[in-house]
C-alpha cells in the first residue's frame, strides 16, 4: 500500500520543520517528505491542502476500560475514539478490574489491541500487586508482556516504605515508575478543590497540599534512588514550582498534566455539574495559570487526555457521588491546539506535548515525522471549529465537561502504520 | 468557563424551587418573610388549615432521617391542605439498586406536585430540579430540606424571619455565628441570606478545624476566640456539634469544645444586652449551649420553631402556585 | 397601568363618598346593633373602618385577606403582599356584615365567607358593598349597596383613597390573565 498525503502543512516538532511538503508511505514506514521518490505510484493520494499533517499523538493516560469494566467502555470503542482524536499510540493505566498485575492479563490486552488495528497500546503495568500498595509486582515479567512503565493508577500509595523499596527495584532494572502525587490521607473524602468554590456549595475538599506533601516524598524518594520517574497529572500551582524546582537542580523527571487542568477551574462546577467532577480535582484560576506557564516553559513535558470514560448513571447522581473521570482522548488535539493559540505557543512548540515529548517518557522510537519513520500520522483542519456533543463522541463514554464548548480543530484522517484508521 | 443562571428562579425571575438562598434576590427573600407573616396566624385558629395547596401532592423524600424538619415541612403542607406523603429512604432503595433519580421517576409518575428533599449530599436537590426540568416536568417543585454541607434554605429564611421579628434592620445588625460551621448548611444559608439583606457585620466563630477555607469570600469575619467574637453583637447563633465530629482529629472531646465554644451566661455577657441567642436545634446541652442560656429570656430557639411551620408555608405555597 | 384618564367609560362611575353615604343609609336601617364589620382587603377594610364610625351601634371592626382562600391560585398563583386576617372578636355566633369596595364575580366574597367558618361559626353573614357592577358568577347577593354600575368586562373598578382619607373610584384595565 502506497500512500501519497499531497500538499498539506507538514509539522514536525522533533524536527522543527514546518512546511507545505507532500509525504510519501509505503509499507508502513515515511518514505518521503518533500518530492516523491522516482517511481513512487500512490494506490491512494490524500488531498491535504489547508490540512495539518502532523505526528499521531502519543496520550499517556487513557483508560480502555478493559478487563473488567465494559459497562463503561471497551477496547474497542476507546480505540475506536483514539484514532478519530489522532492519537496513534496510548499508554493505559492498571486501573482495570483485575489490576494489570500479571503477565497474563498483559499479554491479553496486547493481543486484543493488536487485533483491533488501531492505534497503539503500551499497558503500564501495576506497580504493587492488586495496587494495595504492600507487595511489588513481577516487574520483569511484566515488562516481557510489554508493560513499558510500572503505576498505581489513581490508587495513592500511601506505606511510604513500599514506596522507597518499590523504586530501589524498579532503577535496579531501569523499569520507569510513574506515580500521581496525591496523599492517601490527604485526599480522603475529598470531592472538590479546598478553595472558595467548595467551602460555598459546601463540598468535601481536597487541599493544595495533598499534591504537595506527596510529591515532596516522591521527589525526594526519586533523588534517593535515582528511578526514572514520571509524575502524572499535576494539578497545583505549588506542584508546578516544585517540579521546576527539581529539574533547575538537575533531577531528570518528567510530568505531565491532563488537557483539562489547562482550561478548567473549579469555577466550572457550577451548580454541582458532576461533568466537572474529576481527579484531580479542577483547581482554582491561579493553578490553572501555573499549570499553562509550566507547560510553556518546559516545566511541564506532557499534556495527556486522562482518558476516563464514565457511564451515565455513574454521572447522573450528586456531585460527590458521582464517579470522577472525563471522555479525553477526542478532545486531546483541540484542547492543546486551544491552549497554544491563546498562549502564543507556536503549532510545533504545542504539538511537541502531545507528540514527541510523550513518545520519549513511553522510550519509544515515535511521534516524528521523517524518512523511515512509521507512518503514524495526524492529519487535521485547523481552521474549523467543532461543539462536542455527545453524539459526535466515538467513545463509549459521553460524558465531558466540555459538552456544549466549540474547540478548534478537526480530524481528518488518521493513519496507523501506513493505513488509514479513521476519515471524517 | 461557565456559571449556570441560577436554577430555581425561572426565565421570569420567580422562584420555582427553593434549593439555595445563594443568588436570591433581596426582593425574593423579603417577599417569602413578609407573605409568612399572615401564615403564623393560622396557628392561633380553629381551623389550623387554608385551602391553597387542595389536592396537592407534597412527597417528603428523607434520604437522610431528621424527625423534626420532615414534621414541620408536614405540618406546613398539611396547614396548606395538601395530602402528605412521608418516604424515609435511607440507605434502603439504593442497596435496591435504584438511584435517586429512579426514585424520583417513580414518584412523578405517581403524580407527585413538590417534593421536599433531605440528602446526605450537597447539591442532591440541585440534580432534582434539574433533572425534572430536562424531563420535561418543571411543574413540578422541589423545596431543599437539607443537602449535605450545602444548604438548608427554609432553615435560614426562619432564623431571618426571626432575626427581622426581633431586630427588624438587619442594615444594623451584628450576627454572630458559632461553631462547626465547616459541616454546617445550617451556616450557609444563613450567611447568604444576612449579606444578601445588607447585614454588614457576620461573624463566624469555631476552631481552624471546624471552619472551611476561604470563609472570609463569603463576606464573614472570622473570630477564634468566642469572647472577642461575641463582643457587642445583638444576635447569636448556635450551631449544632454533631457527635461524630469527635472522630477524625476535628475535636479532641466535647468537654473542651464547650470550654471553648460553648455558649454560657458568662460569655454571653459580651454581646449587646438585648442580644438575643438562636439555635437550630436540636440542641446539645452542655455542649455547644448552657442549659439556663438556653433556657433564658434571651433563648428565641422555641419562637424559631413557631416560625418555621410560618416560612415553610409561605416558601411551598408561593412556589407551588408558580 | 394606573387609571387612564381619557377612558369616556369612566364618567359612569358614581362618586365614591356620594355611594358611601348612601350605604350608610341602607345599613343604618338594617344592621343588628351589635353585628361586626369585616373589611376585605384592602378597599372593605377601609370602608369597615369609615362605616364603623357612620353606622349606630356596638360594632366589633376586623380586617380579612382571602388571598390564601382564593380559588384562582392553580393558576395565579399566590400574590405577594398577603396580609394577617386580624377578627379581634369571636365568629362564633357573631352576627357579621362583610364589607366589600366591589362586587362582581362573587368569588371573594365566596372565599372571604369560607376564611369566616375557620375561625368558627357565624350566626349570620350579611354582604355590604359600595358598588354592584352585576356580572356574578356565583349565587351571592348583596344585603346592602352603595350604588350599582355598568362596567366594560375588560376594566377593573378600584377605589382609591387619597390623604385626607376621601375615597374616589376608577378603573385600570385588567391585568392579563
Amino acid at each position: 500500500m502506497r500512500i501519497e498525503i499531497r500538499g498539506g502543512r507538514v509539522v514536525d516538532p522533533a524536527s522543527r520543520t514546518d512546511r507545505t511538503a507532500t509525504v510519501c508511505i509505503e509499507d508502513g514506514r515515511i518514505v518521503a517528505v518533500g518530492a516523491a521518490p522516482e517511481g513512487f505510484r500512490a494506490d491512494r493520494t490524500i488531498a491535504a491542502s489547508g490540512l495539518v499533517v502532523a505526528p499521531g499523538l502519543v496520550d499517556l493516560n487513557a483508560r480502555l476500560r478493559e478487563p473488567g469494566l465494559e459497562h463503561k467502555a471497551t477496547l474497542d470503542s476507546e480505540l475506536r475514539a483514539a484514532v478519530a482524536g489522532g492519537v496513534t499510540r496510548l499508554a493505559c493505566p492498571p486501573d482495570t478490574d483485575p489490576p494489570l498485575d500479571e503477565p497474563g492479563l498483559v499479554e491479553m490486552l496486547r493481543e486484543r489491541a493488536r487485533h483491533a488495528r488501531r492505534a497503539h497500546v503500551h499497558p503500564v503495568g501495576a506497580l504493587t500487586v492488586g495496587l494495595a500498595g504492600t507487595t511489588l509486582t513481577e516487574m520483569g515479567e511484566l515488562a516481557d508482556a510489554g508493560c513499558i512503565a510500572y503505576s498505581q493508577g489513581d490508587v495513592p500509595l500511601a506505606d511510604t516504605q513500599v514506596m522507597l523499596r518499590a523504586m530501589q527495584y524498579a532503577a535496579t532494572f531501569g523499569h520507569r515508575v510513574w506515580l500521581r502525587p496525591h496523599d492517601a490521607h490527604l485526599t480522603r473524602g475529598g470531592v472538590a478543590h479546598d478553595g472558595e468554590i467548595a467551602t460555598r456549595l459546601g463540598l468535601p475538599a481536597v487541599p493544595s497540599c495533598a499534591e504537595t506533601v506527596a510529591l515532596g516524598t516522591i521527589l525526594a524518594l526519586a533523588r534517593e534512588t535515582g528511578v526514572r520517574l514520571h509524575l502524572q497529572r499535576l494539578s497545583t500551582a505549588e506542584g508546578v514550582a516544585m517540579v521546576r524546582e527539581a529539574k533547575r537542580s538537575g533531577m531528570a523527571v518528567t510530568a505531565e498534566v491532563a488537557a483539562h487542568h489547562l482550561h478548567l477551574c473549579d469555577m466550572d462546577i457550577g451548580w454541582f455539574d458532576a461533568q466537572a467532577r474529576l481527579d484531580p480535582p479542577l483547581r482554582g484560576t491561579r493553578d490553572r495559570a501555573a499549570l499553562r506557564a509550566g507547560l510553556a516553559d518546559g516545566t511541564i513535558d506532557v499534556v495527556s487526555s486522562d482518558h476516563a470514560p464514565v457511564d451515565d448513571d455513574a454521572k447522573l447522581v450528586p456531585f460527590g457521588e458521582a464517579e470522577p473521570g472525563a471522555t479525553g482522548l477526542e478532545l486531546l488535539l483541540s484542547l492543546t491546539l486551544k491552549w497554544g493559540a491563546e498562549d502564543g505557543i507556536g503549532l510545533a512548540d504545542a504539538l511537541a506535548r502531545v507528540t514527541v515529548s510523550p513518545a520519549a517518557v513511553l522510550g519509544v522510537d515515535a511521534g516524528v515525522i521523517g524518512v523511515g519513520a512509521a507512518a503514524d500520522l495526524c492529519v487535521f483542519d485547523p481552521a474549523v471549529h467543532w461543539r462536542v456533543e455527545r453524539r459526535a463522541l466515538a467513545s463509549q463514554g459521553r460524558n465531558t465537561p466540555f459538552l456544549g464548548h466549540e474547540l478548534p480543530g478537526r480530524v481528518r484522517y488518521t493513519l496507523v502504520g501506513g493505513l488509514v484508521v479513521h476519515e471524517a | 468557563m461557565t456559571i449556570a443562571r441560577n436554577p430555581q428562579l425561572d426565565p421570569d425571575g420567580k422562584l420555582v424551587h427553593l434549593l439555595t438562598l445563594e443568588g436570591l434576590p433581596a426582593e425574593t427573600i423579603v417577599s417569602i418573610l413578609d407573605t409568612a407573616a399572615p401564615f403564623a396566624s393560622i396557628g392561633e385558629r380553629e381551623v389550623k388549615k387554608v385551602p391553597l395547596m387542595r389536592g396537592k401532592a407534597v412527597f417528603n423524600l428523607f434520604f437522610e432521617s431528621s424527625t423534626r424538619t420532615r414534621t414541620t415541612f408536614e405540618i406546613a403542607a398539611k396547614r396548606l391542605s395538601a395530602d402528605v406523603i412521608n418516604l424515609n429512604i435511607g440507605a434502603s432503595s439504593t442497596s435496591k439498586g435504584e438511584t435517586l433519580l429512579d426514585t424520583i421517576d417513580n414518584l412523578v409518575a405517581m403524580n407527585a406536585d413538590m417534593f421536599v428533599v433531605r440528602h446526605a449530599q450537597s447539591g442532591a436537590a440541585h440534580l432534582i430540579a434539574s433533572h425534572l426540568h430536562a424531563t420535561g416536568k418543571p411543574h413540578v417543585h422541589v423545596v431543599n430540606a437539607g443537602d449535605g454541607r450545602h444548604g438548608h434554605p427554609t432553615q435560614g429564611l426562619l432564623d431571618l424571619y426571626t432575626i427581622r421579628h426581633y431586630k427588624r434592620d438587619f442594615r444594623a445588625l451584628s450576627v454572630a455565628i458559632v461553631g462547626d460551621v465547616l459541616h454546617s448548611r445550617v451556616a450557609r444559608s444563613l450567611i447568604h441570606g444576612l449579606t444578601t439583606l445588607g447585614t454588614p457585620d457576620v461573624r463566624v466563630i469555631g476552631p481552624k478545624t471546624l471552619l472551611p477555607t476561604r470563609v472570609e469570600g463569603l463576606g464573614v469575619h472570622v473570630h477564634h476566640d468566642m469572647r472577642e467574637g461575641l463582643a457587642g453583637c445583638d444576635v447569636v447563633v448556635m450551631l449544632r456539634l454533631q457527635s461524630e465530629r469527635m472522630k477524625g482529629a476535628l475535636l479532641p472531646s466535647s468537654g473542651e469544645y464547650f470550654k471553648h465554644y460553648g455558649l454560657t451566661a458568662d460569655k454571653l455577657a459580651r454581646a449587646k444586652p438585648d442580644a438575643i441567642v438562636m439555635h437550630p436545634g436540636p440542641m446539645n446541652r452542655g455542649v455547644e449551649i448552657d442549659s439556663p442560656v438556653a433556657d433564658g429570656e434571651r433563648s428565641v430557639i422555641l419562637p424559631q420553631v413557631t416560625f418555621g411551620i410560618a416560612v415553610r408555608m409561605a416558601v411551598m405555597s408561593m412556589i407551588a402556585g408558580a | 397601568m394606573s387609571t387612564t384618564a381619557a377612558d369616556p367609560r369612566r364618567d359612569a362611575l358614581p362618586d365614591a363618598e356620594e355611594a358611601l353615604a348612601a350605604l350608610a343609609g341602607r345599613m343604618r336601617a338594617g344592621v343588628a346593633h351589635d353585628a361586626a364589620f369585616v373589611g376585605i382587603y384592602s378597599g372593605g377594610a377601609w370602608l369597615a373602618e369609615r362605616l364603623a364610625a357612620l353606622v349606630p351601634g356596638d360594632h366589633p371592626v376586623g380586617f380579612i385577606d382571602v388571598s390564601f382562600y382564593r380559588d384562582d391560585y392553580a393558576s395565579k398563583g399566590l400574590k405577594a403582599g398577603a396580609r394577617r386576617s386580624d377578627l379581634p372578636f369571636d365568629v362564633a355566633g357573631a352576627t357579621i356584615v362583610l364589607i366589600d369596595d366591589v362586587l362582581y364575580t362573587g368569588r371573594s366574597t365566596r372565599a372571604a365567607i369560607n376564611e369566616l367558618f375557620d375561625y368558627g361559626r357565624p350566626a349570620a353573614i350579611e354582604l355590604a358593598v359600595l358598588v354592584d357592577r352585576g356580572g356574578r358568577e356565583l349565587p351571592i347577593e348583596p344585603t346592602y349597596v352603595g350604588a350599582r354600575v355598568a362596567c366594560a368586562r375588560d376594566l377593573s373598578i378600584v377605589l382609591a383613597r387619597d390623604a385626607s382619607g376621601r375615597f374616589s373610584l376608577g378603573t385600570r384595565p385588567v391585568e392579563a390573565a
